[in-house]
C-alpha cells in the first residue's frame, strides 16, 4: 500500500473538550454536548464557523442516558453549515465515528470535523428512573425479544456484563489467567484516577477491596465494570494543512484499525477468547511501519476490565495469552512503567465517557498536559487509543507531530 | 421462586425467520436450519446459506448434545428471572460445534459447570399470547457425564 493511500495520515487532533463530568449532575445533556463542543473548538484555537464537518457515536439513539443529543441537536444548535455529516452505531466502536471523520477529511469533504460522545447514564440510572437495562427489565409482560437480544434475554443475559464474563472466562480457562491479574486493570485505572481531577472514583483502592467486593457475573466483580456518569467529550479532526497554525501541537493520526472479519456475532465469533478487537487491532498494524514496541502509551477500552487485557493482545502490545502475566504486580503499566495504561484512569474509575475518554487522554499524554497523572517518560511520541468490545471494535495510532 | 417454578423470562418475538426454532420443542427436540444443499448448519435462521446462498434450507433435528464453550455464574438481579445465582453459557451443538447457542445450564449447582462439561438440551416451556415457546436450556448429560472432566 502507498503511504499516499493511507488517507487518516491527512488528519489529526486539532482540538479536545470536555464538559463537566460527574456520577450524578442531572444537567440538560444537550448542554453538557454543546459545553464539550465548544471546548474542544476553543481548544483548537478555531472559531465554530470554522467546523465543516460534524461526526458522533451513536446517534440519537439507544436506552435513556446512552446518548445526549444526536448530530442534528447540534448541527442546529451551532447552526453549523456542513460539508459532511454522519453518525450511527453500526461501526468500528466509539471511535468508528472519529475515524469516518479522519478519513472525510482526508477525502477532501471537509477541513475541520467536530466529533462528540455524549452521556448521561449517571443520572438516567439514578433519579430519573430508567427502569431496566433492557425494554422488559421491569418484569412486565407483553415485551419481546427481537433483534440480536432475541438469542439472549430469554436467557437472563441481558447486560454485555454477563456476555464479555464467558469471554473472560474462556480466556482464563485457555490461558490460565486470574481474578488477580485481571485486578490491576482495576486498581492501575484506580490510581491514575486519584490523579485526575476529572474523575468519578479517586479514593484508594486495594487487592483486598476488589476481591471482597460483590460478584457481578464471574469472573467479574462490581469493580471490573465502569461507572455509568454524566458527560460529554469533543474532539476537532482536522486535515494537517489546515492545523499548522492552530493553538495546540497537532497530534497526528499514523494508522485506523476498523476490520471485522469473524462474525459481527457475541456468541457465534469464531475464537471467543478474543473478540473483534483482534482483527482491528492487526488492520492497525499492516497500515504503518511503527511497531508495537514504539508505543510509549496505551489507553484501551475497560467498558469491563478484560476487555483491556483483549486489547492488550489485540495490539500486540503483548503476546496472545500473556496479558494477564504482563500486568501482574501493576508495575509494567503504572506511569512510570515499560507501557503506561489508562493513564487518566479508564472508564472503571474515571467515569464511562464511552471510548471518547481514551482518545481525549491520549492526545492529553502526546501534548504532554497530563499534569500530575503525565507519564513519566520525557516528550511521548506515540500513543494508542483503542474502544469498544465485543463484536466492536476500532483503534487509533497517534503521533506527536 | 419456588422450586421447580417456572421463571420469568423476556420472551422472544415469534418471527417468520425464527419460530421453527422457539417452537421446535413441543416434541422435545431440538432444530436449525440446514442447507439441504450442502448440509451446512446455520445460527440464528437466515432466508438463505451463508455457504452457497441456496434458499433451500430445512429446520433439521439435532441430537440436543452440546458442550459448555465458556459461561458465567450470574449474581446480578438485572430484572426478574431465575433464582439467583445462576449459569450462563455459551454451548457447542455436537453436529457442528460453530454453531452455539446463549442459553442456561439448569439442573445442577453453579459450582458444578465447567468448559467441557456435556450437556444436553431440556426445554422450558412457556405460554406467550401469540402462541407457545419452548426455550432450549441445558442440563448435565448423564450419559457422557465426567467427559471433557477439568483436569487443569
Ligand atoms: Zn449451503
Amino acid at each position: 500500500m502507498n503511504a499516499s493511500d493511507i488517507i487518516e495520515r491527512r488528519a489529526c487532533v486539532s482540538g479536545i473538550g470536555q464538559s463537566e463530568i460527574g456520577r450524578r449532575l442531572d444537567a440538560d445533556p444537550l448542554t453538557l454536548t454543546l459545553d464539550g463542543c465548544l471546548a474542544a473548538i476553543e481548544d483548537a484555537g478555531l472559531r465554530v464557523g470554522d467546523i465543516d464537518g460534524l461526526s458522533t457515536y451513536p446517534g440519537a439513539f439507544g436506552p435513556s442516558g446512552f446518548s445526549g443529543a444526536g448530530a442534528v441537536d447540534v448541527h442546529d444548535a451551532l447552526r453549523l453549515e456542513l460539508g459532511w455529516h454522519d453518525s450511527g452505531i453500526e461501526t468500528s466502536g466509539q471511535l468508528g465515528s472519529v475515524i469516518k471523520a479522519c478519513l472525510a477529511v482526508g477525502a477532501g469533504l471537509a477541513r475541520h470535523v467536530l466529533c462528540f460522545r455524549s452521556v448521561w447514564e449517571g443520572s438516567a440510572q439514578g433519579s430519573k428512573g430508567r427502569a431496566g437495562i433492557m425494554p422488559g427489565g421491569d418484569g412486565k409482560k407483553g415485551v419481546r425479544a427481537s433483534g440480536f437480544t432475541e438469542w439472549t434475554l430469554p436467557f437472563s443475559a441481558p447486560s454485555a456484563a454477563v456476555w464479555i464474563a464467558m469471554f473472560a472466562q474462556r480466556h482464563f480457562h485457555e490461558y490460565g489467567t486470574t481474578r488477580e491479574q485481571l485486578a490491576q486493570i482495576a486498581l492501575n485505572a484506580r490510581k491514575n484516577a486519584a490523579l485526575n481531577p476529572n474523575a468519578i472514583y479517586s479514593e484508594p483502592m486495594s487487592m483486598d477491596d476488589y476481591l471482597s467486593a460483590r460478584l457481578i457475573s464471574t469472573p467479574f466483580c462490581l469493580f471490573d465494570c465502569d461507572v455509568p456518569c454524566d458527560g460529554a467529550t469533543a474532539f476537532v479532526i482536522s486535515h494537517v494543512d489546515a492545523a499548522r497554525d492552530l493553538r495546540q501541537p497537532p497530534v497526528r493520526v499514523e494508522a485506523v484499525g476498523t476490520a471485522l472479519r469473524g462474525r459481527p456475532s457475541w456468541d457465534q465469533f469464531d475464537d471467543l477468547s478474543t473478540m473483534a478487537n483482534r482483527d482491528a487491532g492487526a488492520h492497525l498494524w499492516s497500515r504503518t511501519d511503527l511497531k508495537p514496541s514504539d508505543v510509549d502509551c496505551a489507553q484501551l477500552y475497560d467498558g469491563f476490565s478484560f476487555i483491556t487485557l483483549s486489547w492488550l493482545e489485540a495490539l500486540q502490545l503483548v503476546p496472545i495469552g500473556e496479558s494477564g502475566p504482563f500486568v501482574e504486580g501493576g508495575h509494567r503499566i503504572a506511569r512510570d512503567g515499560e507501557l503506561p495504561l489508562n493513564t487518566h484512569g479508564g472508564q472503571l474509575s474515571a467515569g464511562r465517557l464511552h471510548g471518547y475518554g481514551f482518545l481525549h487522554e491520549a492526545v492529553v499524554q502526546l501534548r504532554g498536559q497530563g499534569g500530575a497523572r503525565q507519564i513519566a517518560k520525557a516528550n511521548p511520541q506515540v500513543a494508542i487509543a483503542a474502544a469498544g468490545g465485543g463484536n466492536t471494535c476500532g483503534c487509533m495510532l497517534l503521533t506527536r507531530d | 421462586m419456588a422450586e421447580g417454578e417456572v421463571p420469568f423470562r423476556i420472551l422472544p418475538a415469534l418471527s417468520e425467520r425464527s419460530g421453527f426454532f422457539w417452537r421446535s420443542g413441543r416434541d422435545g427436540v431440538l432444530r436449525f436450519l440446514r442447507c439441504t444443499d450442502c448440509g451446512a448448519w446455520l445460527h440464528p435462521p437466515l432466508p438463505l446459506c451463508p455457504v452457497d446462498h441456496s434458499k433451500n434450507l430445512a429446520p433439521t433435528p439435532v441430537s440436543g448434545r452440546a458442550t459448555v464453550h465458556t459461561f458465567s455464574i450470574n449474581h446480578q438481579p438485572w430484572m426478574p428471572g431465575p433464582e439467583l445465582p445462576y449459569t450462563v453459557a455459551i454451548v457447542d451443538i455436537e453436529e457442528d460445534p460453530s454453531v452455539r447457542l446463549t442459553t442456561n445450564i439448569v439442573g445442577c449447582s453453579p459450582d458444578d459447570v465447567y468448559i467441557g462439561m456435556p450437556v444436553r438440551v431440556v426445554f422450558e416451556h412457556h405460554e406467550a399470547d401469540d402462541g407457545e415457546v419452548w426455550l432450549p436450556m441445558f442440563e448435565p448429560d448423564p450419559d457422557r457425564a465426567g467427559d471433557g472432566e477439568r483436569g487443569q
